[in-house]
């Protein structure tokens, strides 16, 4: 019984045989019927997690949360569910019906696919592909492709602006993205998120702490929640791409949000936190399921205490911090990652991941170094003296009076 | 194996009307999306030849970066209300000839090798093309001299999309 | 199973469409949709031949691979040309932009 999963796959298989069906319908059956389970059980927990965000919201914000419908508001997404279903559905006059119709699909259809190459187990995972990590891009380029629809297909100036918004800042935190992704692939030696998960016998965020932290953020950034979500300001551009969708559409597009939050939290332990690996999951490979939604619930708890604590970045310092500080720093990493994996690929672990370890450490306090001094030379050259508690116990610095630009 | 053909047909079906409606549609964001659909059926047509790599690979470069970079300047070159006008050139007919005779033509030169019914072959036992190209693009003995210029090429094309495309104001 | 005439039938039949949509359409950005095409039929060909006559060397594919960087480099800087273009003269239709300057 550790293994539940595959007898019941081969019970199944042995009941359609047993009833007389050829052995090639049979297997397309059995991938149906597991596509189909997966899918219903990624969106239930997806209903789950609109309760899980509302509550931890309120309680970041010192208040109870919903708390009327059910045992702890348990049934408050099944409320909100139905003000979703039952909302009346609008098409803008002049839209492009089948486009506008179109995007909340894709935009959830990317997120469930992405689950397709997570291995939740040794012997459970959708398909093994030997390109995985490439896999997992291609769909996140694909979702920009649903956004854009959407703006576009509103036939609203606000819309196309915050779609085009969107894109930009998604295909920009693509780039840091890619580069880190290859970390784990080197050190794996192989694309394959099975193989990456299986390699790891240690976990690779203490091999590469930078790497992990820059995918951290490029995801946050990819998802579009704070602090990267001026997409959907509801202050200065009224809900961005998706203003014009009412009713179940806009509940695809919140629905694929926070599965796709929860998806990111699932690849980041399955590639730097070791996926389904745990005490004993070798022997009772079961057991790797409920790891790898641990680790995943962790990070999405992560994710959620940032997004309410941090307030909401500006659009050119959002790029501005991906082109000139976060893409550096990736190709840095995986220079100092690739060599340092080739001068000690043969000696003992606690070397390796030492070597590994005091690099990250050396590039990160050099990074700050550079931010530190960079930000002293800036603050001498506007003229602004540093604020000092008691000014009259402070000594004198001439300020300059130059007139400089104060952009970066 | 029929399924294996069933698929090839349905694919290069949907490829080929794809690759029609691109050239024929009234509206260029259309025009676009159904560019979209024929290069992912081209992506399709690369999984089945055994090249998956270079299958992911279309999907990130084409659909990722270049479909969405033309539907970005679909809408930047574009008033929301102009009316589009006629959408093929005075010598559309000429067109036609011509890309008619360039399938001809190139039909005739295919029938005219010998080596055009040749089934598929087996796959080589240690079939592992990620390693072999990867190490076919930095060996010195094979293709790292494109590998570098091409590297030249794209930093070329950065640097002269950006100063192309500044305001100047 | 699939002989290769199939998918050379099918680049060329690609190829041809490519064509067209090159030579008769208005919009420059359509006429650079038809680039695309024609390029992706040079790319199935390619890896049709590699995996048909000599699927244990990786010549096709690294061909294929500088073919893609190829591809991407051009779309970058003809589209950078022609959102120039847009600014000054407020069109991209490829026949009436036909003066060198004014």
């Amino acid at each position: 019984m550790s293994d539940p999963v595959s007898l019941i796959g081969q019970w199944l298989q042995n009941f359609l045989i047993g009833l007389g069906l050829p052995s090639g319908l049979v297997a397309i059956i059995l991938i149906i019927l597991a596509i189909l389970l997966i899918g219903i059980i990624l969106l239930l927990i997806d209903i789950g997690l609109v309760w899980v965000e509302r509550k931890i919201v309120a309680r970041f914000q010192d208040r109870l949360g919903p708390n009327r419908l059910g045992p702890f508001g348990l049934i408050q997404p099944v409320a909100d569910i139905l003000k979703l279903v039952i909302k009346e559905d609008i098409t803008p006059r002049g839209a492009d019906r089948f486009i506008y119709n179109l995007a909340p699909i894709i935009a959830l259809a990317t997120v469930m696919l992405l689950w397709a190459v997570i291995p939740f187990t040794s012997t459970l995972l959708g398909s093994d592909l030997n390109v995985g990590i490439l896999y997992l891009v291609a769909i996140g380029a694909i979702s920009t492709l649903g956004i854009i629809m959407a703006g576009w297909a509103s036939k609203n100036k606000y819309a196309l602006l915050g779609a085009l918004r969107t894109v930009a800042q998604m295909v920009s935190y693509e780039v840091p993205m890619v580069i880190v992704l290859l970390i784990p692939v080197l050190l794996a030696r192989s694309m394959s998120v099975q193989q990456i998960v299986q390699e790891q016998s240690l976990w690779y965020l203490l091999l590469a702490p930078i790497a992990a932290i820059i995918f951290l953020i490029t995801s946050i950034a990819e998802l579009g929640r704070a602090p990267f979500d001026l997409l959907e300001a509801e202050s200065e551009i009224v809900a961005g791409f998706h203003i014009e969708y009412t009713g179940m559409k806009f509940g695809l597009f919140y629905a694929g949000e926070l599965l796709h939050a929860l998806t990111v939290g699932a690849l980041f332990s399955t590639l730097f936190l070791g996926g389904w690996r745990g005490p004993f999951s070798d022997q009772i490979p079961i057991l790797g399921v409920f790891y790898l939604f641990v680790k995943a619930f962790i990070v999405y708890f992560i994710i959620m205490w940032i997004r309410y604590t941090v307030p909401r970045i500006r659009i050119d310092h959002m790029l501005n911090f991906n082109w000139k500080f976060l893409t550096p720093i990736a190709l840095v990493v995986l220079i100092v990652t690739a060599l340092l994996d080739k001068i000690l690929v043969d000696q003992s672990t606690f070397v390796y991941v030492t070597g590994m370890l005091i690099a990250n450490v050396i590039v990160a306090w050099t990074t700050l170094a550079i931010l530190r001094t960079h930000a002293q030379t800036k603050r001498k050259r506007v003229g602004v003296d540093r604020p000092v508690a008691r000014p009259e116990l402070a000594s004198t610095t001439p300020t300059s009076a130059s007139t400089s630009r104060s952009g970066d | 194996m029929p399924i294996f053909e069933l698929i090839f047909i349905l694919v290069a079906a949907l490829t080929l009307g794809a690759a029609f409606l691109v050239v024929t549609s009234k509206n260029l964001i259309h025009s676009a999306l159904w560019l979209v659909v024929a290069l992912f059926g081209v992506a399709i047509v690369f999984a089945l030849l055994n090249a998956g790599f270079l299958a992911v690979v279309q999907v990130v470069i084409y659909i990722g970066a270049i479909a969405i970079l033309m539907i970005f300047t679909i809408m930047l070159t574009r008033f929301i209300t102009q009316s589009t006008g006629p959408r093929f050139n005075t010598n559309w007919i000429w067109a036609l000839i011509i890309s008619f005779l360039m399938f001809g033509g190139l039909i005739w030169i295919f029938n005219s090798w010998p080596g055009i019914n040749t089934q598929l072959p087996p796959l080589p036992a240690d079939f592992d093309p990620i390693r072999q190209l990867g190490i076919a693009l930095v060996s010195p003995n094979a293709y790292v001299l494109p590998f570098e210029l091409a590297s030249v090429l794209l930093v070329a094309a950065l640097i002269g999309a950006i100063i192309v495309a500044w305001e100047r104001t | 199973m699939i002989p290769i005439s199939w998918y050379l039938l099918f680049s060329a039949a690609l190829f041809s469409i490519g064509l067209y949509g090159v030579l008769a359409r208005k919009n420059a950005i359509a006429i650079l949709m038809g680039i695309e095409l024609m390029l992706n039929a040079v790319n199935v060909n390619l890896i049709a031949f590699w995996r048909y006559l000599s699927p244990e060397k990786i010549d096709g594919q690294a061909f294929a691979v500088i073919v893609f960087a190829t591809a991407a480099a051009e779309v970058a800087v003809g589209l950078a040309i022609f959102i120039s273009i847009y600014r000054r003269r407020h069109t991209v239709a490829a026949d009436e932009i036909d003066l060198l300057k004014w």
